[in-house]
């Protein structure tokens, strides 16, 4: 099954490799992973979204727990949560295309961030589904380029954080 | 007063009580060589390869418990110690490994002997850290002494440039760490505690499972007192044996693999398995799905990744186990009365039962050849009374050493058990012949284990480790030729070393003693003279070559199903075989 994995982490050198490293060391599955500071910036966001049954779920929240720089660690499935994910796309645009385009951008409230007489550029937000449509509209136009940032997501308030272990400051 | 970074270095060390370092050294470290040559409080010793340095340091932490230390240079010395680093993180060893790096201003400019030290290190590595600012140097050491030996211990890697090494700052040494992600946790959940405390109460067959954590946390009183009130038998695993004494009688020896018979039996119809400080490793379960079918499972470890890794837990306490089972003896202590022993009459009845049909067993003629099974119990008898150090190299001789070396308390038993690193043995032997130069320390190796850190004799005859090294010379990779003719129909693929050095005149030739066991009524000389001796010796053993090491569960099978002897095909081709002497014994293996 699917679970979304919030991690936050120290902002330094080095952190997303060892986090990386810790899912292709041990055979876990990354569909998606971005990165960026917290409002703090001494502390970084991790959304990741992999999928394994319940015992691989478990070892994924324990062994990222386990890193040294991960600071806490939430399976966003085991709370209510919302997710988005962006995707910029880039069409052709025949003169003939160009109403069509403009339609499905207006039906999926995305937006157009930029225009040349042979292409849009289209901003959309939403989430995994919607960007798929959105694509799949888009296609028999002539998608000429395609970024998806991957998901993020948050929980919802209250946000029941069962997954995480308390990690008090440790002193010697 | 500022320091230069290598000034800092060793006052660091020796805040953290280090005595000794195992290292070699290379240009970008030669300033912290050089610091440490003009003065007396640390010791260095200068090993022949750095993966001896590293499994030195792992001897030297296993015997005393504190962390070891080594110190190679970058590129080549950094690849050469990755094995000893990967070795350490499997079986939790804390060490603290110190490299040289090229001058910051080269990093990433393919500099000579540049390697990335930091993702090299990383998959086997509990921590590692590049110091790129002098100022940083001390707080980042005692950050590494401490994740080192804290929690689940384990190998750190401080990567350490040129410039920094040379570069001075003040040197204040912290007195505490404050690490927000990392606080492992010690004190068990107190109400699964008593879960755990009323499930013992009530099994009418339970068995202690324990292994490599029980040591780790020092907490072998605590598992007596436990073991001995509850009247509950112990089962231990490679990495555990010592944790309780082997010849008590509650000690049912090792399990898994190639565990006792009685142990695996126990462990296989038991109705409650309390492990404490073991990882249910693969070498132990067999096959996942038929493991302890009627049992409960307790589990404690320090490490909640350890459990439910491999088999569902019913009672999980995350927790030291020295703090834990510290709570289990009060709770218990106050509960427990004659009617456990009496509930659990049938169960001790029939382990003894077991324990009578099939003891560990082989047959030593008086005339014939001589038997590892023999030497190690010999080797065993005859020095008891001096409490040695025992270490292993990684083959059948090591699973003989397991089931035969009874030791008596934690702390003497070095053996690579998750990695299986051959050449372990004799660096880590030296490594605890460091730490402890009167004791006896005995290597028990192998003839092909042995020739991989054999360069190690040259440390040791130069810096006074008096080693004993004892070779099991079968002439084979033994564990190889012994799967292969269990299941490669008796095709011995790479497995027969052909001629093997002469390994008396090896010794003689890096200045150590050589002696050799001629045949089976000269054993107790030879071993004797070798004990009493005060350089370091090996003892050339050269014995039976097919003998096989058994009970054994092969791989991914059940553990009530061990094969206990030689299977009749096997028995057969090796009648003729069974003639051979040592003097005849190449002869034979050529033949
Ligand atoms: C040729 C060969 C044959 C082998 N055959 C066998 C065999 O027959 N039987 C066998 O048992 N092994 C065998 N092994 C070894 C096996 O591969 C494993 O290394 C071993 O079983 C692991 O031992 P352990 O479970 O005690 O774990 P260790 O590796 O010692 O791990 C210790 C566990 O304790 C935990 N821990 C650490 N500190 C603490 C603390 N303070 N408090 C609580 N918990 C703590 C850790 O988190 C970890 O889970 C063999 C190895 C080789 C090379
Ligand atoms: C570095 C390394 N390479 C290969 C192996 C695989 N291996 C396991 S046991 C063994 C044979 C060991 O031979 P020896 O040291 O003579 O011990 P014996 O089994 O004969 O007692 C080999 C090759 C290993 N464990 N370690
Ligand atoms: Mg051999």
């Amino acid at each position: 099954m699917e679970h979304i994995i919030s991690v936050t982490v120290e902002n330094k050198f080095g952190v997303l490799s060892r986090v990386a490293g810790l899912f292709s060391g041990r055979g876990f599955n990354i569909e998606s992973l971005s990165v960026a500071p917290t409002l703090d910036p001494s502390m970084s966001q991790m959304t990741i979204v992999t999928s394994g049954d319940e015992r691989i779920i478990e070892q994924i929240v324990k062994q990222l727990n386990k890193l040294i720089d991960v600071i806490k660690v939430v399976d966003l499935n085991e709370t209510e949560f919302v997710s988005r994910e962006t995707a910029i796309i880039k069409v052709h645009t025949k003169d003939a295309d160009r109403a069509e385009a403009l339609r499905i951008v207006d039906i999926f409230r995305a937006n157009v961030i930029d225009s040349t007489p042979s292409t849009y550029t289209i901003e959309v937000s939403g989430d995994p589904k919607k960007i798929e449509a959105i694509i799949n509209l888009l296609q028999p136009l002539g998608i000429k380029d395609l970024v998806r940032t991957g998901r993020v997501a948050v929980a919802r308030e209250p946000a029941r954080p069962v997954a995480v272990q308390t990690k008090k400051v440790a002193r010697d | 007063m500022k320091l230069t970074g290598a000034e800092i270095f060793i006052e660091c060390l020796k805040r953290e009580g280090v005595k000794t370092v195992f290292a070699l050294p290379g240009g970008v470290v030669l300033k912290i060589f050089d610091t440490l040559h003009q003065q007396k409080d640390v010791e260095v010793i200068l090993t022949r390869h750095e993966q001896g340095a590293g499994h030195m340091a792992e001897g030297y932490a296993k015997a005393t418990g504190k962390a070891g230390v080594c110190l190679v240079t970058s590129g080549p010395g950094m690849t050469n110690v990755i094995t000893a680093l990967a070795d350490a993180y499997m079986d939790s060893v804390p060490m603290v490994c110190f490299s040289g790096q090229v001058p910051t201003s080269l990093i990433g400019n393919d500099a000579f002997q540049e390697a990335d030290n930091i993702g090299l290190s990383r998959p086997c590595t509990k921590y590692n850290f590049l110091v790129k600012d002098v100022n940083d140097l001390a707080a980042t050491i005692k950050e590494a002494f401490y994740i080192a030996t804290t929690g689940r211990p384990g190998p750190v890697l401080v990567d350490i440039p040129k410039d920094v090494s040379m570069a001075k700052a003040e040197f204040t040494y912290p007195n505490s760490v404050s690490i927000r992600g990392y606080n492992p946790t010690y004190e068990g959940n107190k109400w699964q505690i008593k879960q755990a405390a009323e499930a013992i109460m009530k099994a009418k067959k339970p068995i202690l499972y324990v292994g490599g954590g029980v040591i780790f946390s020092s907490a072998s009183q605590e598992l007596l007192e436990l073991a001995e009130m509850t009247q509950i038998p112990v089962d231990m695993t490679l990495m555990g044996l010592g944790a309780f004494p082997g010849e008590h009688p509650l000690s049912l020896g090792m399990l898994g693999m190639h565990g006792t018979y009685q142990a695996n039996m126990a462990m296989h119809y038991s109705d409650l398995v309390i492990a404490i400080g073991a990882r249910f490793d693969d070498r132990v379960t067999g096959k996942v799905s038929e493991f302890c079918p009627y049992a409960k499972v307790i589990h404690v470890d320090i490490d909640p990744t350890s459990i439910r890794k491999n088999i569902n837990v019913d009672i999980p306490i995350v927790g030291d186990c020295k703090t834990v089972l510290r709570e289990f003896n009060q709770i218990l202590r106050a509960t427990v009365n004659g009617e456990q022993k009496e509930l659990r009459k049938p169960w001790w009845d029939q382990i003894q039962e077991w324990q009578q049909a099939h003891p560990l067993t082989y047959h030593q003629e008086k005339d014939g050849p001589i038997k590892p099974q023999q030497v190690v119990k010999r080797l065993y008898e005859l020095t008891r009374d001096r409490d040695p150090i025992v270490s292993t190299d990684v083959g059948q001789h090591q699973m003989w050493a397991a089931q035969y070396f009874k030791l008596a308390k934690p702390n003497r038993w070095l053996t690579s058990g998750g990695l299986g690193t051959m050449g372990f043995g004799f660096p880590a032997a030296m490594g605890a012949q460091a730490a402890f130069r009167d004791r006896l320390v005995l290597c028990i190796a192998g003839d092909g284990s042995i020739q991989m850190n054999m360069q190690e004799m040259a440390t040791a005859v130069v810096s006074k480790l008096p080693v004993k090294i004892i070779i099991l010379n079968n002439g084979f990779h033994g564990m190889v030729r012994q799967w292969q003719d269990l299941f490669y129909e008796g095709r011995y693929a790479s497995s027969d070393l052909g001629t093997t050095p002469d390994f008396v005149k090896l010794a003689e030739a890096y200045g150590a003693v050589g002696l050799r066991v001629k045949k089976v009524g000269d054993l107790d000389a030879v071993l004797k003279e070798a004990m009493a001796t005060d350089k370091p010796v090996i003892v050339d053993v050269p014995t039976y070559p097919y003998e096989n090491c058994y009970p054994m569960i092969p791989a991914g099978g059940c553990n009530h199903e061990m094969l206990l002897e030689d299977p009749p095909e096997l028995k057969k081709k090796q009648a003729g075989a069974g003639k051979v002497t040592p003097e005849d014994k190449d002869t034979v293996l050529t033949a």
